[in-house]
């Protein structure tokens, strides 16, 4: 397949759908639901579960089909990244409050896809394939202490031998959709916790915890700068029992080979940073559009062809505000692609990340400044963009981390050799 | 589909390029910056790649199956990855060959187009900037008044690579009559041009560069490109951006990697500089922006290819590219310090070389 650009024809056609979802619902919805933090985007979760059921459903029999005919494990995710990252941007282009909390299994359908086995899949994810009720995933994996430190976590996991169940005491913070998944739905989340301490990394491996297990509570929700439409989650475990086979991968610790769980799963970094990247994308469109149509209203447009001494401060801002954002939508098509390929993009994954981040950020803030008092204001949405858009500097690792990631890749270092 | 993967074809001229470049062109690279030129062998054996005739089509007596933006710019960056000067210097023939093979008319193909299928570089060049701080190249100064049966140009150009010696010049002018610009095929030896002595510029020292004046300068109407209809010039410049863009990408590639290695060699408080997240990070940033420029160059070049409109993308991905350049380049000197600043190290001359990019629309045509 040589270099191409071509938006294939499903997606356009998909685009189509989502962009009037977007439009018709999850924009009117938008400033309410950030005035009112905590409320539920219920006209959206209602016209998107029944999609997601039907596509999880075909996700699942792909899956099982793979599974009976001795496919290749690793089939990845079921629906074609390139198809998600369009309509990520897109629903985020609507409003990315809303579209996290779009019912579905997300990262920990994602992380059950990748290393669960077809028992666990079938056991944990059919009930997003299939019922009236809409039902949530959601990872929980950072705790108060922490953070980028992934390999700190205190949560811990020990198997009682006498019942074969596994004993989980912890806390988990940022969680997104946990009260969701625990206590609006029938849903579960994918807990990482450690069965040994003193192993570091080798000893994380990721608990399934289903909504309604006794010592599980979502303790509270956070109060936010931006996305407030978004579930955020403090989860507490306490002596919380799970079955044996809740464990995604293998149990053991320190063996060479048997840190696939702990790779396969930390390897959906991977597929959610492009998503990240490319929702943060949407959201500066948005803020992007926006003020073109301003500008334009006042008889202002922007001169492409026009000579760089031809430009006023603020067209040049504008055209800045679009290459810079090119260049973030290219970094993350290019690693949604390589997904898609079955090629590996942990590099691309963290570039796409990182730029779109700072870029979006950025972005929205220059648009609030370009708009001067009314940029400002509350009445219209720029404001919020603004705040909405910071977040994608922040979560599924900040653009430090991500940079971290990238620095390493780049020199050939370790995690030690370069810290 | 979406896809980022060049074809066979494409890897297979990426390669040759390459080798190329590390084989031939660096190891001179420094001497031809201080000795203000590139030895002829470098430029015969890089001709002998076939970069410019594998681009034309075999209907044009080419050896490609279409002219295709995107394995040009392919190739003009591994060109520019090798040196920029030599880059310029090897492609200058594309300036007169693309808009011939874009908007020239049969009887000016017929005439040109062989050219360029020699096994040596044909002597032709083109004309496009003028010596002013917000020269505008849809809006040249460069006048061409028409009169019966020709055309009568008047006006200064800089930055006219390889013109002294040049058989032919393609010039570009301000057509009031027709209010467009237009693009002449004129005779080095025309009476009434003068190629100036060479320009002393910041980089690109080793691209030998001269003014060209032009006072009633008398040229046959069927010497204007593209004739009565004459040239799609938005699109030209767009070929032109997309080419400057890959050509960017080149150098910022060339001075990441030497930075990379550099920072993983020296060594300051008992470690490589690279193990340091001042530096680490830095590179990281540079090595993003390496990527999102050469994106923003193919997606130009590929609507281009597509026979679409790449006003918008080519504008974007050059601006990008400028930047992006000089922010890696100046990024590379950081990286080396001191030593960064001695024109014994190729990252100052880099540094040099990515500040043109803002100057030089219309320098490389892809």
């Amino acid at each position: 397949m040589p270099i191409s650009f071509e938006i294939p024809e499903r997606i356009q056609q998909n685009l189509q759908m989502t962009e009037a979802l977007a439009t018709g619902i999850m924009r009117p919805e938008a400033r309410a639901l950030d005035e009112n933090e905590h409320q539920r985007p219920e006209t959206f979760i209602k016209m998107t579960w029944p999609v997601n059921r039907e596509q999880q459903k075909r996700a699942l029999d792909r899956l099982a089909k793979g599974a009976a005919g001795e496919a290749p494990r690793r089939e990845g995710p079921g629906i074609r990244m390139l198809d998600m990252i369009y309509t990520f941007e897109m629903l985020s282009w609507g409003d990315v409050g809303q579209m996290l909390c779009m019912p579905t299994a997300l990262l920990a359908g994602a992380a059950i896809e990748a290393v669960g086995t077809p028992e666990q899949q079938e056991r944990f994810l059919r009930r997003y394939a299939e019922g009236d009720a809409p039902v949530w995933g959601a990872m929980a994996m950072t705790e108060p202490g922490a953070g980028s430190d992934t390999s700190a976590i205190q949560t811990t996991a020990v198997l009682d031998e006498a019942t074969n169940e596994w004993v989980l005491n912890g806390e988990k913070i940022f969680c997104t959709n946990g009260k969701l998944a625990l206590d609006e739905s029938n849903g579960l989340v994918v807990v990482w916790a450690t069965v040994d301490r003193s192993a570091g990394r080798a000893g994380m491996k990721p608990f399934v915890v289903e909504a309604g297990t006794p010592g599980v509570t979502v303790e509270k929700v956070e109060i936010k700068h931006g996305i407030r439409a978004s579930d955020t989650a403090s989860i507490v475990f306490r002596d919380a029992r799970i079955p044996y086979d809740n464990i995604l991968g293998s149990p053991e610790v320190r063996q060479r080979d048997t840190t696939e769980g702990f790779k396969g799963a930390m390897a959906t970094f991977d597929a959610s940073r492009p998503l990240i990247a490319a929702s943060a994308i949407g959201v500066g469109r948005a803020a992007l559009e926006f003020v073109k149509e301003k500008l334009a209203a006042e008889g202002i447009t922007i001169p492409y062809g026009e000579p760089v001494h031809a430009r006023t401060a603020v067209q040049r801002d504008v055209l800045e505000m679009e290459a810079q954002l090119k260049a973030a939508w290219l970094l993350t098509l290019r690693a949604a692609s390589l997904v898609d390929h079955g090629q590996t993009n942990n590099l691309e994954a963290s570039m796409a990340k990182t730029k779109a981040g700072k870029v979006v950020t950025w972005v929205t803030q220059k648009a609030v400044e370009i708009l001067g008092p009314l940029g400002y204001s509350r009445e219209w949405l720029v404001e919020k963009w603004m705040r909405d858009a910071k977040i994608n500097d922040i979560y599924e690792g900040t653009g430090q981390i991500n940079t971290l990631i990238v620095a390493r890749r780049i020199l050939g270092y370790s995690s030690r050799e370069l810290r | 589909m979406i896809s980022f993967t060049p074809t066979e074809e494409q890897q297979m001229l990426i390669d040759a390029v390459r080798r190329y470049s590390a084989n031939e062109v660096r190891p001179v690279a420094h001497d031809s910056d201080e000795n203000c030129g590139f030895p002829d062998k470098v430029i015969r054996t890089g001709w002998a790649l076939g970069i410019l005739p594998g681009n034309i089509p075999e209907a044009l007596g080419g050896f490609g199956d279409a002219h295709s933006a995107v394995t040009g710019a392919l190739a003009y960056e591994e060109l520019a990855y090798g040196d920029l000067s030599l880059a310029l210097h090897l492609m200058a023939p594309a300036l007169v060959a693309v808009p011939l093979m874009l908007d020239g008319t049969p009887d000016q193909r017929a005439e040109f187009m062989d050219l360029f299928l020699d096994e040596t570089p044909p002597p032709v060049t083109a004309a496009l900037i003028e010596p002013r701080i917000n020269f505008d190249p849809a809006r040249p100064q460069t006048t061409a008044a028409a009169e019966n049966g020709h055309f009568r140009l008047n006006g200064r150009k800089v930055y006219v690579p390889l013109a002294e010696g040049a058989e032919w010049i393609l010039v570009y002018a301000w057509n009031a009559g027709a209010e467009r610009v237009d693009a002449f095929f004129v005779r080095g030896d025309a009476p009434g041009l003068a190629v100036g002595p060479r320009e002393r510029l910041m980089g690109v020292r080793a691209l030998p560069t001269y003014p060209v004046t032009l006072e009633d300068v008398q040229v046959e109407a069927a010497y204007r490109l593209g004739g009565e209809a004459g040239a799609d010039f938005a699109r030209l410049m767009a070929h032109s951006r997309v080419a400057l863009a890959a050509l960017a990408v080149g150098v910022m590639r060339g001075a990441l990697d030497y930075a990379i290695d550099y920072a993983k060699q020296r060594e300051q408080f008992g470690a490589p500089i690279a193990t340091r997240q001042a530096i680490a990070f830095m590179l990281a940033e540079c090595a993003i922006e390496v990527d999102a420029a050469r994106l923003m160059a193919w997606e130009a070049a590929w609507k281009l290819d597509q026979g679409q409109d790449a006003t918008r993308e080519s504008v974007l991905a050059k601006t990008y590219a400028d930047q992006a350049a000089v922010m890696v380049a100046d990024s590379a000197v950081q990286t080396l310090g001191g030593y960064g600043y001695i024109r014994e190290y190729p990252v100052e001359r880099w540094l040099r070389n990515a500040r043109g990019f803002a100057a030089f629309d219309g320098l490389a045509m892809v």
